[in-house]
């Protein structure tokens, strides 16, 4: 596809609000589709879909345990449950009920996890869940996708309810760059190129995808070509991309709003020391909690903002030159 | 609570022929057919136990009698097509009684007896705690305690969306009441006023520790359902005619959930394990199994046969 081209002033809009719309086209388009939220049902942007279907929505209050187990039967008698919640009580504490209930039947549970990431903002660390992607990816048969605005999020929520598997997908609570549009291409499990670029890649999910696009730009004005893969859905990985960014380009940076244990970039590197090892750099949060602050700070505060994307590839470009001379 | 199990004669067991266990809809079992087939049962889950080297005796033995009255009279279930849309929705919330589980099933005709040789084994499909994806007829996986209940509260949603008949039945354990999730669950349940959902505690007083009582106190138990609005009846879990009296009055019961407290002997019918503790998670060796069988009225060898004909 053609590279992504950010608009300026680039429009802004809530990935949440793509899960909520999309449930309400899947509400008309499938009767099989059902609703539960744990007491979060306007955060989550679920009452889009409560106020339509109010039979096929189910408020389970502040029961995270519960509602996961219970979308586990509603799945075994042939609904297509979708639960919604914040991403840290979804991910840890309904964790054992995920991999038990959920996914060692492998039912077609769709999991929204609404509030991921440091982004969240002034609730402190309690409420910005990183790491899911940590907890989700470990269990068998789970799908994990963390799309990156608003029309990703409708059209990775649409995707997940077509899986016969269980899914997880993780939303923010902020407006965010709207990267994309209706039409751009989403396949789930496959990433997308949205820049084209040949010194090196950064591979980015959810909210980083935009800082990867802008240090993108900057690196061109110093005649850097980067490479900017959409690497959307980190379970099941397409390997492929990954492999072949490395091959091309030599030299790969991971950006995500998570925890560098386990998460997307611990995921690349997997596939890379297995199959195409090149110098790997990580933005991502190292190994602390969050904090209260407003969400730009934040994301400056811990290392997620396009300089720190920059600083990356100027790092991992300096280590594939040591690797060239050595 | 009957500590014995009631004499049956071979004959009675004889007359439980396949085509009768295996039927469609309810099997319509009464009361002489019932107490027959919970001695089956018991001798299935014996000699399983003796085969496989590992699993739990105790739990299995004491549902046994209120397990033959759900398979044999109250569910309406196709085990030759363990997805049939008519069927109400079983679920043991506790996993670990899979003996009890797997001889339920095997007599049903969901799969050959002679699968209950594989018990626990590599080559076999009856894994250690109930798999869907290993067991056709195992509607969700279970073994981690606490989440059966809620995940019957999903089925019981969706039969009455489906606006159908179905009902749903969910075992859970007395330890098991000491588990969180219990609670939210008995909470939604009454919330939903699901009296399609039938839940029945196998009250046999034990867990792995010791005495229920002194492990985590769970009493007065009956008092606390009551007090989440359930419709809570009380029977004696050995009792067949109480037991299909039970299941009567929770599906004549509308407007909330009902709650079977079986009240139960750990390891019941054998005389060496019977209110022990100590059997809730392991199995009786050989020598052992063969006292048990003969305690049974019959023997180790020709159950086997039996089991492995089938």
């Amino acid at each position: 596809m053609a590279d992504i081209v950010l608009q300026d002033p680039v429009p802004m809009k809530k990935t949440r609000e793509g899960f909520g719309h999309a449930l309400v086209d899947l509400g008309e388009s499938d009767p099989r589709v059902v609703v539960m939220v744990g007491d979060l049902t306007e955060s989550t942007m679920v009452s889009f879909f409560a106020e339509k279907f109010p039979e096929r929505f189910f408020e389970i209050g502040i029961a995270e345990q519960n509602m996961a187990s219970i979308a586990a039967g509603l799945a075994a008698m042939g609904k297509v449950p979708f639960f919604a919640t914040y991403g840290a009580f979804a991910s840890c504490r309904s964790a054992d009920q995920i991999r038990v209930s959920i996914a060692y039947s492998n039912l077609p549970v769709k999991i929204g996890g609404a509030h991921g990431g440091i982004s969240v903002g002034p609730d402190g660390a309690t409420h910005q869940a990183m790491e899911e992607f940590a907890i989700i990816r470990s269990i068998p048969n789970m799908s994990l996708v963390v799309p990156c605005d608003y029309w990703e999020a409708r059209k990775a929520t649409r995707a997940a309810a077509a899986l016969p598997g269980p899914v997880y997908i993780r939303f923010g609570r902020e407006d965010v760059p709207v990267v994309t549009d209706e039409s751009t291409p989403f396949t789930f499990g496959k990433g997308e190129v949205f820049g084209a670029g040949t010194d090196v890649t950064v591979i980015a999910c959810g909210v980083m995808l935009y800082e990867a696009l802008r240090a993108r730009a900057a690196m061109a004005a110093k005649g850097v070509s980067v490479r900017v893969v959409n690497l959307h859905t980190i379970k099941p990985l397409d390997r492929a991309i990954i492999v072949q960014a490395a091959r091309e380009t030599g030299a790969i940076v991971t950006a995500e709003e998570h925890q560098v244990n386990g998460g997307l970039g611990g995921a690349v590197a997997e596939v890379l020391v297995q199959e195409f090892p090149v110098p790997v750099e990580m933005v991502a949060v190292h190994d602390r909690f969050g904090q209260s602050g407003k969400p730009a700070e934040l994301m400056a505060a811990f290392g997620l903002k396009e300089p720190d994307v920059v600083k990356a590839i100027e790092r991992v470009l300096a280590r594939k030159a040591a690797h060239a001379n050595a | 609570m009957s500590q014995t199990v009631p004499h049956v004669d071979e004959s009675a067991l004889a007359a439980l022929m396949p085509e009768r266990c295996h039927a469609r809809g309810r099997a319509g079992f009464g009361l002489a057919d019932l107490r027959a087939m919970s001695l089956r049962l018991r001798r299935d889950i014996v000699t399983m136990l003796v085969d496989a080297g590992s699993g739990h005796s105790g739990g299995p033995l004491s549902c046994a009698d209120f397990g033959a009255v759900l398979f044999f009279h109250e569910m309406s279930l196709d085990p030759n097509n363990p997805q049939w849309e008519g069927r109400d929705f079983w679920h043991f919330s506790i996993g670990h009684v899979t003996p009890i589980i797997y001889s339920l099933m095997g007599e049903r005709g969901y799969f050959p007896l002679k699968d209950l040789m594989k018990f626990r084994q590599f080559d076999g499909h009856l894994q250690g705690h109930p798999s869907r994806h290993d067991t056709p007829g195992i509607e969700v996986s279970a073994g981690s305690l606490g989440q059966g209940l809620s995940v019957c509260i999903g089925a019981a949603l969706a039969a009455r969306l489906d606006k159908n008949e179905r009902r749903v039945y969910c075992v859970m354990g007395d330890g098991e009441q000491q588990e969180g999730q219990v609670w939210e669950a008995v909470m939604c349940a009454a919330h939903y006023r699901l009296d399609n959902l039938c839940a029945v505690i196998d009250y046999n007083r034990k867990q792995i520790d010791g005495d229920v009582e002194d492990i985590m106190g769970i009493a007065p138990l009956a008092d606390k359902y009551k007090a989440f609005n359930w419709n809570v009846i009380e029977v004696d879990g050995h009792d067949h005619e109480a037991i299909l009296g039970g299941f009567a009055a929770a599906r004549a019961h509308k407007g909330r959930p009902s709650v079977l407290l079986a009240n139960t002997v750990m390891g019941q019918g054998i005389s060496y394990m019977a209110d022990d503790y100590r059997w809730h998670g392991k199995p009786p060796k050989k020598d052992e199994g063969e006292r048990a069988l003969v305690e049974l009225g019959t023997t180790y060898d020709a159950w086997k046969a039996r089991l492995l004909a089938g």
